[in-house]
């Protein structure tokens, strides 16, 4: 562990240090084009891969015939369940996901057969011509029935409930006011810009390289070789570039698939998804159904809170216990109340597998708790701010799982810096149609557009909870150049466009100061040094970052050592004579605690994270349109380390928020999905997304490395409530469910 | 195989092509330039804009035969003489970028706006680029840096003239 020592790093601050807005190592590279994606990787012998994918949502299958997709030109390999080197199951937290389906498919998409082909074209004609005959087994599509219903089918072996976690404190559920509701989130994707893709090379010692767009190399491996049936260091990874993550690179898709077709045809094999594959090919965030109940005394203190929350995992494993985790343990929000009785449910259905997407758990969670609290605002007649700030945690809280909240947490003066924010105009009957909701494709002149302004307060768990062993490695070695003293800085920690590469060369230039280093070079994150953990969970500032910062610090002993011993000589000239030195260490943060099974109790968080929001909307109550006038936010990060940085990280967490309250759903009907492209799935463009108002507060965690405090997720909480908030305030209407669609306000 | 005549960032390729081959995938597959990516198949997302003789166009929705005789200036032919554009250069130093992926196709969108309006407002921007999708940045960033690009360009523009 690493306490706060902000001393040295401010006396030794560069230019490029951190507190800087220093610019993104590979800014250039991605303006110019140059940037590799794993889309772009080419190797002249290569061949493409292609995956044949199950229509059904339930079924059982009888026979594949890989006959007439062997027989067709310029096909290397067709592969089935028989051809799985290894152990024909994967996954994060259960391995029981197949890697081609056995006897029977569980999701419409899963995964059936490969084909190598010597043209991507070829290949998917020759998946296309599999025949595999199947029989149609009754789907389990209903979360609440697959959850409660002994008669239901069973998805798996195990029973239909993954995990249910209870959290219980407390006695007292009788209160003068309460409120009660009824919620619902829908399926949101993760809808990254850069499509899975992959390039597998099979290699002399009869292992494989593997270059991959992922969150999570060593995970990744380790998944992977037992598949292959390979020892781990057989299996080496290297991270190509990433086109976005947010949770939906966190599990498998081609990984394996790429290299059983590498290891069989000893040919490298691209696998490169398409747009509709891709909704295919991860997980989802997982849809929720909640119940919740409040009680509070008539000067809106709250007395108790009871919430049944029901989240449909689909049809494997992926993430969902940590999902459940998070539901339960901040299931309501940044609030102190004395008596709980929380339920969190994670199950399995035949829909689409769902796992981690940026707030996993935590972000279906808050949509239910901040509709409450803006129910219980009007029962008790105050408004949506008094009502929160009169119940906020602050530092010395308590969470409902008994956990201390021992780091500052200000969230009644956010709230008030946010209430306290200018209003932006209003927009008046007859404006240009461009301002009004739905634009340019507005029918009216605006007779029927409400003003509506909400407010959201949301609480994430940072790094990885509930005893977990989190941790991450770096590599730091500093050797002489002719223009001095040079660092290289090594990390499996994948860049998944968060930033993260400017900030460890920022920490390292910061620590590494005195040894009159300015240059850093970041090797390229692979897995020949030691794992880094999960780029999610908010986690790899503090994670990575800290051991960065502690691998430097190591080298900065040594160095300082040497210095002692030779107080002639100028850092150049040290290194020169000693170089290099090089240290590589491992950093964890403080452990955690599992949660009790039956109370949920116990420290099971690392760090907690605060972002309110405040939307503004206007809505036309007759079409039911709605524009987002403004967003503002207030975030408490702990410790700026790139300002720029971490303003894209709010914008953008907030924009995904936007997109959950007002459009994004993957819809899906008996199991199928209905709408896996961009023409049907939408996601927020530049005219969805208004300009956003913000503060950043600078409260330090005494914890964490520099006093920082994850930030990528909590935007992604809050700002999905108050959009929900300030569209209910300008219709009236009660809208229990995200995405709000027209027809919820114009036709309920 | 219809015979195609194309210039691409200032170099001439002739060759063969399928009728139905996308722009995009002459492009990448067949010329190598990878720059220019795909997001969406479908015309939604603008990664692959490109300037098609002067105008955007998103690459997948223009089959290689249209591309017939035409001068098409990608990301990667955008940067003269080793020197970014301004664009660029503001997309990189106003972190209007994470994982850049809709980065070639936002610029190329935004090149093809300034030559309608160089100055344009905020709101104009937004008009500008309704058909480019970011997942990362929540445009917020995008816009600072097609405004600052502007004031780069023709600030250039005048101190050449």
């Amino acid at each position: 562990m690493t306490g706060i020592d902000t001393r040295a790093a401010e006396g030794a601050r560069s230019a490029q240090g951190i507190g800087q807005s220093a610019p993104r190592p590979d800014g250039v590279l991605k303006v110019t084009g140059e940037f590799a994606y794993s889309s772009d990787l080419w190797l002249d012998d290569m061949v493409w891969g292609a995956t044949l994918r199950s229509p059904h949502p339930s079924a059982l299958i009888r026979s594949i015939d890989v006959g007439p997709a062997l027989a067709m030109p310029g096909v290397l390999a067709v592969l089935t369940h028989e051809d799985v080197p290894g152990d024909p199951f994967y996954g994060l937290e259960r391995r029981h996901q197949p890697v081609l389906a056995v006897d029977r498919v569980r999701y419409q998409g899963e995964p059936v057969a490969l084909v190598a082909a010597d043209h991507p074209e070829r290949a998917r004609r020759a998946a296309a011509a599999i025949v595999v005959d199947y029989e149609v087994t009754e789907a389990v599509t209903d979360a609440r029935r697959a959850a409660f219903d002994p008669a239901c089918p069973r998805v798996h072996e195990e029973g239909n409930v993954l995990r249910h976690q209870p959290v219980r404190t407390g006695s007292v559920f009788e209160a003068p006011v309460v409120v009660s509701g009824e919620y619902e989130v829908g399926m949101q994707d993760q809808a990254f810009l850069g499509p899975e893709s992959g390039l597998a090379v099979p290699a002399e010692d009869g292992g494989v390289d593997l270059y991959i767009a992922t969150q999570w190399l060593h995970v990744d491996r380790d998944q992977i070789a037992p598949c292959l049936g390979l020892p781990a260091e057989k299996v080496r990874l290297t991270l190509a570039g990433v086109g976005g993550a947010f949770g939906a690179r966190e599990d498998l898709s081609m990984q394996v698939h790429a290299c059983m077709l590498a290891l069989r045809t000893g040919r490298p094999v691209k696998i490169v998804y398409g747009r509709e594959e891709s909704f295919f090919g991860h997980v989802h965030r997982h849809p929720a159904r909640m119940r919740y109940e409040h009680g509070a005394t008539r000067d809106g203190r709250l007395v108790y809170v009871k919430a049944e929350i029901l989240l449909d995992g689909g049809a494997y494993c992926s993430s969902s216990p940590a999902v459940v985790g998070n539901a339960a343990s901040l299931g309501v929000g940044p609030y102190e109340v004395g008596n709980v009785a929380v339920d969190a449910y994670g199950v399995y259905t035949n829909n689409p597998p769902c796992g981690a997407m940026r707030g996993f758990g935590a972000v279906q969670a808050c949509f239910a708790y901040e509709s409450q609290m803006d129910l219980l605002a009007e029962a008790c007649g105050l408004s949506p701010v008094e009502i929160r700030r009169r119940n906020a945690v602050s530092q010395g809280s308590h969470l409902i799982t008994g956990q201390l909240i021992d780091a500052p947490a200000p969230l009644a003066d956010m709230l008030t810096e946010l209430e306290s924010f200018p209003l932006p105009a209003t927009t008046g009957t007859g404006s240009d149609l461009r301002d009004l909701p739905g634009g340019v494709s507005q029918t009216t002149r605006g007779e029927g557009v409400r003003r509506g302004v909400g407010y959201g307060v949301g609480i994430k768990n940072i790094c990885f909870s509930e005893g977990f062993d989190d941790y991450s490695t770096a590599r730091v070695r500093v050797e002489a150049t002719p223009d001095g003293p040079h660092a290289l800085v090594h990390t499996a920690a994948a860049e998944v466009g968060q930033g993260l590469v400017t900030v460890q060369a920022q920490i390292a230039r910061t620590e590494l100061a005195e040894l009159g280093v300015e240059e850093v070079t970041l090797v390229p994150a692979d897995t020949s040094v030691g794992s880094a953990g999960s780029s999610s969970a908010s986690r790899q500032s503090y994670m990575t970052g800290g051991a960065v910062k502690t691998a430097c610090e190591a080298v900065r002993e040594r160095f300082r050592e040497l210095a002692a011993g030779h107080p002639g000589l100028s850092p150049a000239e040290l290194v020169e004579r000693f170089g290099p030195l090089e240290e590589t260490r491992e950093y964890r943060h403080r452990p955690t605690r599992p949660m009790d099974p039956l109370t949920g109790q116990g420290d099971s968080h690392t760090q907690l994270a605060l972002c309110v929001h405040r939307a503004v909307v206007d809505v036309d109550v007759e079409l039911g349109l709605v524009k987002v006038v403004e967003l503002a936010a207030v975030q408490d990060v702990g410790r700026v380390l790139n300002l720029l940085a971490l303003e894209g990280q709010i914008h953008g967490g907030s924009a995904q928020g936007l997109g959950l309250a007002l459009m994004e759903e993957v819809q899906v009907v008996d199991g199928r999905v209905r709408n896996p492209s961009f023409t049907d799935y939408l996601i927020p463009t530049i005219l969805d997304m208004p300009p956003m108002r913000m503060s950043i507060l600078e409260n330090a965690d005494p914890a964490a490395p520099y006093g920082l405090r994850g930030a990528g997720e909590p935007p992604t909480l809050s700002s999905t409530p108050a959009i929900a908030a300030a569209v209910r305030a300008a219709t009236g209407r009660p809208l229990p469910r995200v995405p709000i669609r027209p027809q919820d306000i114009a036709l309920p | 195989m219809p015979r195609i005549t194309v210039t691409v960032d200032g170099v001439t390729y002739e060759e063969e092509v399928e009728p139905r081959l996308l722009l995009v995938h002459l492009l990448r597959d067949r010329l190598g330039r990878t720059g220019t990516p795909i997001g969406c198949d479908t015309t939604n997302c603008g990664a692959c804009t490109v300037m098609l003789d002067g105008r955007s166009a998103k690459s997948c929705s223009v089959l290689a035969v249209q591309a017939d005789g035409c001068d098409v200036l990608t990301i990667e032919g955008l940067a003269a003489d080793g020197r970014l554009h301004p664009l660029q250069t503001a997309f990189h130093e106003e972190h209007a970028l994470q994982c850049g992926y809709c980065t070639p196709g936002m610029i190329m969108a935004a090149l093809d706006l300034l030559k309608e309006d160089p100055d344009p407002s905020e709101e104009a921007v937004r008009e500008g680029l309704e058909g480019n999708l970011c997942r990362c940045t929540g445009y917020c960033n995008i816009v600072r840096a097609v405004r600052r690009g502007a004031q780069a360009m023709s600030g250039r523009e005048v101190s050449a003239s």
